[in-house]
Protein backbone atom coordinates (compact mmCIF):
# COMPACT_ATOMS: atom_id res chain seq x y z
CA UNK A 1 0.00 0.00 0.00
CA UNK A 2 0.74 3.66 -0.46
CA UNK A 3 1.12 5.06 2.86
CA UNK A 4 3.58 7.66 2.48
CA UNK A 5 1.21 10.16 0.67
CA UNK A 6 -1.52 10.18 3.85
CA UNK A 7 -3.88 12.85 3.23
CA UNK A 8 -5.34 13.89 6.59
CA UNK A 9 -9.09 14.28 5.42
CA UNK A 10 -9.43 10.95 3.64
CA UNK A 11 -8.22 7.93 1.63
CA UNK A 12 -7.85 9.84 -1.68
CA UNK A 13 -4.78 8.97 -2.98
CA UNK A 14 -3.53 6.82 -0.22
CA UNK A 15 -4.86 3.27 -1.61
CA UNK A 16 -4.02 1.13 -5.09
CA UNK A 17 -6.93 1.17 -6.99
CA UNK A 18 -6.74 -2.31 -9.24
CA UNK A 19 -6.73 -1.15 -13.01
CA UNK A 20 -10.07 -2.38 -14.43
CA UNK A 21 -8.18 -4.76 -17.36
CA UNK A 22 -6.18 -6.21 -14.10
CA UNK A 23 -9.80 -7.64 -12.69
CA UNK A 24 -11.28 -8.87 -16.08
CA UNK A 25 -7.75 -10.46 -16.82
CA UNK A 26 -8.55 -12.33 -13.62
CA UNK A 27 -12.38 -12.30 -13.93
CA UNK A 28 -11.77 -14.05 -17.61
CA UNK A 29 -8.72 -16.37 -15.91
CA UNK A 30 -10.55 -17.67 -13.55
CA UNK A 31 -13.63 -18.75 -15.98
CA UNK A 32 -11.29 -20.44 -17.84
CA UNK A 33 -9.38 -22.60 -15.22
CA UNK A 34 -13.20 -23.32 -13.73
CA UNK A 35 -13.12 -25.02 -17.80
CA UNK A 36 -9.86 -26.43 -17.65
CA UNK A 37 -10.95 -28.36 -14.38
CA UNK A 38 -14.30 -29.63 -15.31
CA UNK A 39 -12.63 -30.60 -18.41
CA UNK A 40 -9.68 -32.35 -16.39
CA UNK A 41 -12.30 -34.58 -15.41
CA UNK A 42 -13.49 -36.48 -19.32
CA UNK A 43 -9.58 -37.90 -19.04
CA UNK A 44 -8.89 -40.39 -16.08
CA UNK A 45 -5.04 -39.12 -15.33
CA UNK A 46 -4.92 -42.24 -12.57
CA UNK A 47 -3.03 -41.21 -9.53
CA UNK A 48 -2.70 -37.08 -10.91
CA UNK A 49 -6.41 -36.68 -11.28
CA UNK A 50 -6.88 -35.30 -7.13
CA UNK A 51 -3.49 -33.31 -7.89
CA UNK A 52 -4.65 -31.65 -11.12
CA UNK A 53 -8.00 -30.68 -9.22
CA UNK A 54 -6.45 -29.24 -6.65
CA UNK A 55 -3.66 -27.65 -8.39
CA UNK A 56 -6.08 -25.98 -10.49
CA UNK A 57 -8.30 -24.62 -7.62
CA UNK A 58 -4.75 -23.49 -6.01
CA UNK A 59 -4.02 -21.02 -8.98
CA UNK A 60 -7.28 -19.70 -8.98
CA UNK A 61 -7.24 -19.67 -5.45
CA UNK A 62 -4.25 -17.67 -5.68
CA UNK A 63 -5.51 -15.29 -8.43
CA UNK A 64 -8.91 -14.02 -6.14
CA UNK A 65 -6.25 -13.67 -2.92
CA UNK A 66 -3.95 -11.23 -5.08
CA UNK A 67 -5.93 -9.73 -6.97
CA UNK A 68 -9.53 -9.58 -5.71
CA UNK A 69 -8.56 -9.46 -2.23
CA UNK A 70 -5.53 -6.54 -3.21
CA UNK A 71 -2.88 -9.15 -1.26
CA UNK A 72 -0.72 -8.59 -4.04
CA UNK A 73 -0.87 -4.34 -3.47
CA UNK A 74 -1.44 -4.12 0.59
CA UNK A 75 0.21 -4.12 3.43
CA UNK A 76 2.16 -7.33 3.72
CA UNK A 77 1.39 -8.11 7.23
CA UNK A 78 -2.07 -9.07 6.05
CA UNK A 79 -0.61 -11.23 3.49
CA UNK A 80 1.32 -13.29 6.82
CA UNK A 81 -2.01 -13.30 8.42
CA UNK A 82 -3.40 -15.29 5.62
CA UNK A 83 -0.43 -17.67 4.60
CA UNK A 84 -0.24 -17.96 8.78
CA UNK A 85 -3.71 -19.51 8.50
CA UNK A 86 -2.57 -21.91 5.11
CA UNK A 87 0.51 -22.72 7.54
CA UNK A 88 -1.93 -24.25 10.40
CA UNK A 89 -4.38 -25.57 8.39
CA UNK A 90 -1.77 -28.09 6.24
CA UNK A 91 -0.31 -28.74 9.51
CA UNK A 92 -4.00 -29.63 11.00
CA UNK A 93 -4.45 -32.00 8.22
CA UNK A 94 -0.73 -33.17 8.09
CA UNK A 95 -0.93 -34.45 11.82
CA UNK A 96 -4.17 -35.66 11.60
CA UNK A 97 -3.69 -37.75 8.25
CA UNK A 98 -0.46 -39.23 9.80
CA UNK A 99 -2.44 -40.07 12.88
CA UNK A 100 -5.46 -41.80 11.02
CA UNK A 101 -2.92 -43.88 8.63
CA UNK A 102 -1.24 -45.65 12.21
CA UNK A 103 -4.40 -46.30 13.49
CA UNK A 104 -6.56 -47.54 10.35
CA UNK A 105 -5.41 -51.03 9.45
CA UNK A 106 -5.95 -51.52 13.25
CA UNK A 107 -10.17 -50.40 12.96
CA UNK A 108 -10.41 -52.17 9.64
CA UNK A 109 -8.78 -55.23 11.28
CA UNK A 110 -11.97 -54.77 14.19
CA UNK A 111 -14.74 -54.48 11.93
CA UNK A 112 -13.94 -57.18 9.67
CA UNK A 113 -13.60 -59.38 12.99
CA UNK A 114 -17.02 -57.99 13.87
CA UNK A 115 -18.12 -58.01 10.89
CA UNK A 116 -17.44 -62.16 10.49
CA UNK A 117 -18.78 -62.21 14.18
CA UNK A 118 -22.21 -61.63 13.52
CA UNK A 119 -22.55 -63.57 9.96
CA UNK B 1 0.78 -2.64 11.18
CA UNK B 2 3.14 -0.38 11.97
CA UNK B 3 0.88 2.14 10.70
CA UNK B 4 -2.19 0.63 12.90
CA UNK B 5 -1.24 -0.08 16.13
CA UNK B 6 2.72 1.76 17.15
CA UNK B 7 3.22 4.94 15.86
CA UNK B 8 6.06 7.06 17.42
CA UNK B 9 4.79 8.98 19.76
CA UNK B 10 6.13 12.43 18.43
CA UNK B 11 3.72 11.52 15.28
CA UNK B 12 1.14 11.25 17.36
CA UNK B 13 1.29 14.63 18.73
CA UNK B 14 1.83 16.28 15.55
CA UNK B 15 -0.87 14.61 14.31
CA UNK B 16 -2.92 15.65 17.17
CA UNK B 17 -2.18 18.88 16.62
CA UNK B 18 -2.70 19.10 13.06
CA UNK B 19 -6.19 17.55 13.85
CA UNK B 20 -6.77 20.08 16.20
CA UNK B 21 -5.82 23.41 13.82
CA UNK B 22 -8.32 21.58 11.43
CA UNK B 23 -10.55 20.27 13.93
CA UNK B 24 -13.67 21.99 11.77
CA UNK B 25 -12.33 19.75 8.90
CA UNK B 26 -12.41 16.86 10.76
CA UNK B 27 -14.01 14.05 8.41
CA UNK B 28 -17.49 12.58 10.01
CA UNK B 29 -16.72 9.14 9.23
CA UNK B 30 -13.16 9.16 11.45
CA UNK B 31 -13.32 7.45 14.69
CA UNK B 32 -12.17 10.15 17.28
CA UNK B 33 -9.45 7.16 18.41
CA UNK B 34 -7.91 7.15 14.84
CA UNK B 35 -5.53 9.78 14.04
CA UNK B 36 -6.11 9.55 10.16
CA UNK B 37 -8.47 7.95 7.54
CA UNK B 38 -5.75 5.85 6.41
CA UNK B 39 -4.85 4.69 10.00
CA UNK B 40 -8.57 3.50 10.94
CA UNK B 41 -8.61 1.74 7.27
CA UNK B 42 -5.39 -0.12 7.93
CA UNK B 43 -6.63 -1.37 11.19
CA UNK B 44 -10.14 -2.38 9.97
CA UNK B 45 -8.42 -4.03 7.34
CA UNK B 46 -6.27 -6.08 9.83
CA UNK B 47 -9.68 -6.47 11.50
CA UNK B 48 -10.69 -8.27 8.77
CA UNK B 49 -7.70 -10.40 7.72
CA UNK B 50 -7.74 -11.91 11.18
CA UNK B 51 -11.33 -12.69 11.13
CA UNK B 52 -10.58 -14.24 7.57
CA UNK B 53 -7.95 -16.40 9.45
CA UNK B 54 -10.68 -17.62 12.09
CA UNK B 55 -12.97 -18.65 9.29
CA UNK B 56 -9.96 -20.45 7.14
CA UNK B 57 -9.27 -22.70 10.56
CA UNK B 58 -12.80 -23.33 11.21
CA UNK B 59 -13.74 -24.29 7.80
CA UNK B 60 -9.98 -26.40 8.47
CA UNK B 61 -11.95 -28.59 10.35
CA UNK B 62 -14.05 -29.93 7.83
CA UNK B 63 -11.67 -30.27 5.23
CA UNK B 64 -9.83 -32.30 7.88
CA UNK B 65 -12.77 -34.78 8.27
CA UNK B 66 -12.74 -34.88 4.54
CA UNK B 67 -9.38 -35.64 4.00
CA UNK B 68 -9.59 -38.66 6.52
CA UNK B 69 -12.55 -40.17 5.38
CA UNK B 70 -11.38 -39.62 1.44
CA UNK B 71 -8.04 -41.44 2.35
CA UNK B 72 -9.46 -44.26 5.12
CA UNK B 73 -12.48 -44.95 1.98
CA UNK B 74 -11.66 -43.61 -1.74
CA UNK B 75 -14.37 -46.21 -2.61
CA UNK B 76 -17.48 -44.10 -0.84
CA UNK B 77 -16.37 -40.80 -3.04
CA UNK B 78 -15.60 -42.78 -6.00
CA UNK B 79 -19.01 -44.35 -5.65
CA UNK B 80 -21.32 -41.50 -3.91
CA UNK B 81 -19.85 -38.30 -6.02
CA UNK B 82 -21.62 -39.32 -8.99
CA UNK B 83 -25.06 -38.21 -7.68
CA UNK B 84 -23.78 -34.98 -7.65
CA UNK B 85 -24.53 -32.65 -10.87
CA UNK B 86 -20.97 -31.45 -12.43
CA UNK B 87 -23.14 -29.09 -14.35
CA UNK B 88 -25.28 -27.09 -11.34
CA UNK B 89 -21.83 -27.23 -9.71
CA UNK B 90 -19.33 -25.74 -12.57
CA UNK B 91 -23.10 -23.06 -12.93
CA UNK B 92 -22.40 -21.98 -9.34
CA UNK B 93 -18.94 -21.82 -9.41
CA UNK B 94 -19.08 -19.40 -12.51
CA UNK B 95 -22.09 -17.53 -10.36
CA UNK B 96 -20.00 -17.34 -7.50
CA UNK B 97 -16.72 -16.04 -9.62
CA UNK B 98 -18.93 -13.63 -11.42
CA UNK B 99 -19.91 -12.52 -8.24
CA UNK B 100 -16.56 -12.08 -6.63
CA UNK B 101 -15.62 -9.89 -10.12
CA UNK B 102 -18.71 -7.44 -9.39
CA UNK B 103 -17.85 -7.30 -5.74
CA UNK B 104 -14.24 -6.12 -6.91
CA UNK B 105 -15.65 -3.35 -8.99
CA UNK B 106 -17.70 -2.25 -6.36
CA UNK B 107 -14.77 -1.84 -4.37
CA UNK B 108 -13.01 0.12 -7.14
CA UNK B 109 -16.42 2.37 -8.26
CA UNK B 110 -16.04 3.61 -4.10
CA UNK B 111 -12.42 4.01 -4.85
CA UNK B 112 -13.30 6.46 -7.54
CA UNK B 113 -16.23 8.15 -6.09
CA UNK B 114 -18.23 6.70 -9.05
CA UNK B 115 -21.54 6.00 -6.62
CA UNK B 116 -24.01 4.66 -9.03
CA UNK B 117 -21.58 2.13 -10.09
CA UNK B 118 -20.95 1.13 -6.52
CA UNK B 119 -25.08 0.50 -6.03
CA UNK B 120 -25.45 -1.63 -9.12
CA UNK B 121 -22.42 -3.52 -8.25
CA UNK B 122 -23.20 -4.28 -5.18
CA UNK B 123 -26.94 -4.95 -6.14
CA UNK B 124 -25.02 -7.57 -9.40
CA UNK B 125 -23.44 -9.40 -6.80
CA UNK B 126 -26.14 -9.71 -4.23
CA UNK B 127 -28.26 -10.87 -7.08
CA UNK B 128 -25.55 -13.61 -8.06
CA UNK B 129 -25.45 -14.93 -3.96
CA UNK B 130 -29.12 -15.33 -4.45
CA UNK B 131 -29.00 -17.19 -7.68
CA UNK B 132 -25.98 -19.33 -5.98
CA UNK B 133 -28.61 -20.43 -3.40
CA UNK B 134 -31.29 -21.27 -5.79
CA UNK B 135 -28.81 -23.47 -7.71
CA UNK B 136 -28.44 -25.16 -4.10
CA UNK B 137 -31.51 -25.48 -3.51
CA UNK B 138 -32.28 -27.23 -6.67
CA UNK B 139 -29.49 -29.62 -5.82
CA UNK B 140 -30.86 -29.98 -2.05
CA UNK B 141 -34.19 -30.90 -3.45
CA UNK B 142 -33.01 -33.40 -5.75
CA UNK B 143 -30.88 -35.34 -2.76
CA UNK B 144 -34.05 -34.90 -0.26
CA UNK B 145 -36.36 -36.46 -3.10
CA UNK B 146 -34.04 -39.43 -3.52
CA UNK B 147 -32.70 -40.23 -0.08
CA UNK B 148 -29.39 -39.30 -0.50
CA UNK B 149 -29.22 -37.54 3.09
CA UNK B 150 -26.71 -37.89 5.52
CA UNK B 151 -25.54 -40.65 7.33
CA UNK B 152 -28.37 -41.47 9.62
CA UNK B 153 -30.94 -40.17 7.12
CA UNK B 154 -29.26 -42.05 4.38
CA UNK B 155 -32.37 -44.27 2.46
CA UNK B 156 -32.16 -43.74 -1.73
CA UNK B 157 -34.22 -47.23 -2.08
CA UNK B 158 -37.35 -46.47 0.12
CA UNK B 159 -36.87 -42.38 -0.99
CA UNK B 160 -36.94 -43.60 -4.52
CA UNK B 161 -39.81 -45.40 -4.40
CA UNK B 162 -41.97 -42.80 -2.58
CA UNK B 163 -40.19 -40.46 -5.30
CA UNK B 164 -41.84 -42.08 -8.37
CA UNK B 165 -45.05 -42.07 -6.88
CA UNK B 166 -44.91 -38.75 -6.38
CA UNK B 167 -43.97 -37.79 -9.87
CA UNK B 168 -46.57 -40.07 -10.95
CA UNK B 169 -48.55 -36.64 -8.81
CA UNK B 170 -46.97 -34.25 -10.70
CA UNK B 171 -44.60 -32.26 -8.14
CA UNK B 172 -41.68 -33.11 -10.42
CA UNK B 173 -43.13 -29.42 -12.03
CA UNK B 174 -40.45 -27.42 -10.14
CA UNK B 175 -37.16 -29.19 -11.05
CA UNK B 176 -35.59 -28.98 -14.43
CA UNK B 177 -36.35 -31.52 -16.53
CA UNK B 178 -32.47 -32.12 -17.52
CA UNK B 179 -31.27 -32.44 -13.78
CA UNK B 180 -34.51 -34.46 -13.04
CA UNK B 181 -34.26 -37.00 -15.03
CA UNK B 182 -30.73 -37.45 -15.06
CA UNK B 183 -30.86 -37.67 -11.33
CA UNK B 184 -33.57 -40.44 -12.20
CA UNK B 185 -31.10 -42.42 -14.19
CA UNK B 186 -28.36 -42.49 -11.83
CA UNK B 187 -30.36 -43.47 -9.01
CA UNK B 188 -31.95 -46.16 -11.14
CA UNK B 189 -28.42 -47.68 -12.23
CA UNK B 190 -27.68 -47.03 -8.42
CA UNK B 191 -30.50 -49.79 -7.12
CA UNK B 192 -29.11 -52.09 -9.99
CA UNK B 193 -26.06 -51.88 -8.59
CA UNK B 194 -26.84 -52.36 -5.23
CA UNK B 195 -28.30 -55.44 -6.16
CA UNK B 196 -25.61 -56.92 -7.93
CA UNK B 197 -23.56 -55.80 -4.82
CA UNK B 198 -20.81 -53.17 -5.68
CA UNK B 199 -22.39 -50.33 -3.29
CA UNK B 200 -19.52 -49.67 -0.97
CA UNK B 201 -20.58 -49.73 2.65
CA UNK B 202 -21.88 -46.47 4.73
CA UNK B 203 -22.05 -44.01 1.40
CA UNK B 204 -24.19 -42.20 3.36
CA UNK B 205 -20.80 -40.34 5.32
CA UNK B 206 -20.45 -38.97 1.79
CA UNK B 207 -23.04 -37.19 2.13
CA UNK B 208 -22.98 -36.06 5.68
CA UNK B 209 -19.47 -34.32 4.40
CA UNK B 210 -21.34 -33.06 1.35
CA UNK B 211 -24.40 -31.11 3.44
CA UNK B 212 -22.05 -29.94 6.43
CA UNK B 213 -19.65 -28.56 4.11
CA UNK B 214 -22.06 -27.26 1.46
CA UNK B 215 -24.34 -26.46 4.25
CA UNK B 216 -21.86 -23.95 6.15
CA UNK B 217 -20.59 -22.42 3.11
CA UNK B 218 -24.30 -21.47 2.20
CA UNK B 219 -25.19 -20.07 5.65
CA UNK B 220 -21.93 -17.97 4.47
CA UNK B 221 -23.32 -17.24 1.56
CA UNK B 222 -26.45 -15.63 3.49
CA UNK B 223 -24.36 -14.01 5.42
CA UNK B 224 -22.81 -12.07 3.17
CA UNK B 225 -26.11 -10.96 1.18
CA UNK B 226 -27.05 -9.37 4.88
CA UNK B 227 -23.95 -7.64 4.64
CA UNK B 228 -24.46 -6.41 0.87
CA UNK B 229 -27.91 -5.19 1.90
CA UNK B 230 -26.26 -3.20 4.13
CA UNK B 231 -23.73 -1.48 2.17
CA UNK B 232 -26.08 -1.14 -0.47
CA UNK B 233 -28.44 1.17 1.99
CA UNK B 234 -25.79 3.20 3.13
CA UNK B 235 -24.34 3.17 -0.35
CA UNK B 236 -27.83 4.49 -1.74
CA UNK B 237 -27.73 7.42 0.98
CA UNK B 238 -24.23 8.12 -0.56
CA UNK B 239 -22.15 7.15 3.09
CA UNK B 240 -18.98 6.15 1.12
CA UNK B 241 -16.57 7.94 -1.00
CA UNK B 242 -12.83 8.24 -2.23
CA UNK B 243 -12.47 9.55 1.20
CA UNK B 244 -14.12 6.59 2.86
CA UNK B 245 -14.96 3.04 1.49
CA UNK B 246 -13.74 0.84 4.32
CA UNK B 247 -16.83 -0.79 4.94
CA UNK B 248 -17.51 -1.77 1.25
CA UNK B 249 -13.51 -2.97 1.20
CA UNK B 250 -13.86 -5.04 4.39
CA UNK B 251 -17.26 -7.11 3.21
CA UNK B 252 -15.63 -7.65 -0.43
CA UNK B 253 -12.56 -9.34 1.83
CA UNK B 254 -15.39 -11.53 3.15
CA UNK B 255 -17.11 -12.26 -0.17
CA UNK B 256 -13.82 -13.05 -1.93
CA UNK B 257 -12.99 -15.68 0.90
CA UNK B 258 -16.56 -17.50 0.45
CA UNK B 259 -15.52 -17.65 -3.29
CA UNK B 260 -12.36 -19.08 -2.29
CA UNK B 261 -13.41 -22.17 0.25
CA UNK B 262 -16.31 -22.49 -2.96
CA UNK B 263 -12.91 -22.66 -5.36
CA UNK B 264 -11.71 -25.94 -3.26
CA UNK B 265 -14.97 -27.42 -2.33
CA UNK B 266 -16.34 -27.42 -6.06
CA UNK B 267 -12.95 -30.40 -7.31
CA UNK B 268 -13.25 -32.17 -3.82
CA UNK B 269 -16.88 -32.71 -3.98
CA UNK B 270 -18.04 -32.78 -7.77
CA UNK B 271 -15.19 -33.63 -9.32
CA UNK B 272 -13.69 -37.04 -7.97
CA UNK B 273 -12.87 -39.08 -10.36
Amino acid sequence: MTGQTQSPSGLHGTVHVVPLRVLVGVFLALLALTFVTVAATWVDWGQWNLAIALGIATVKAALVALYFMHLRYDHPFNALIFVVGLVFLALFLAITTLDTQQYQPEIDAAVEAAMEEAR
Amino acid sequence: MSEATDAPAGKISEAGEAARHESEKHPEFLAHHFETPHQQFAAGKLGVWIFLLTEILFFSGLFCAYTVYRANHPEIFVYAHQFLDKNLGALNTAILIFSSFTMALAVRSAQLNRQRALVICLAITLLCALGFLGVKYVEYQQKWQHGLLWASRYNPSEHGENHAAEEAGGSAADTPAGEGSLAAGSSAERQSAEHAGNVPRNVGLFFSIYFVMTGLHGLHVLGGMGAIVWLIGRAARGAFSAEYFGPVDYVGLYWHLVDLIWIFLFPLLYLIH
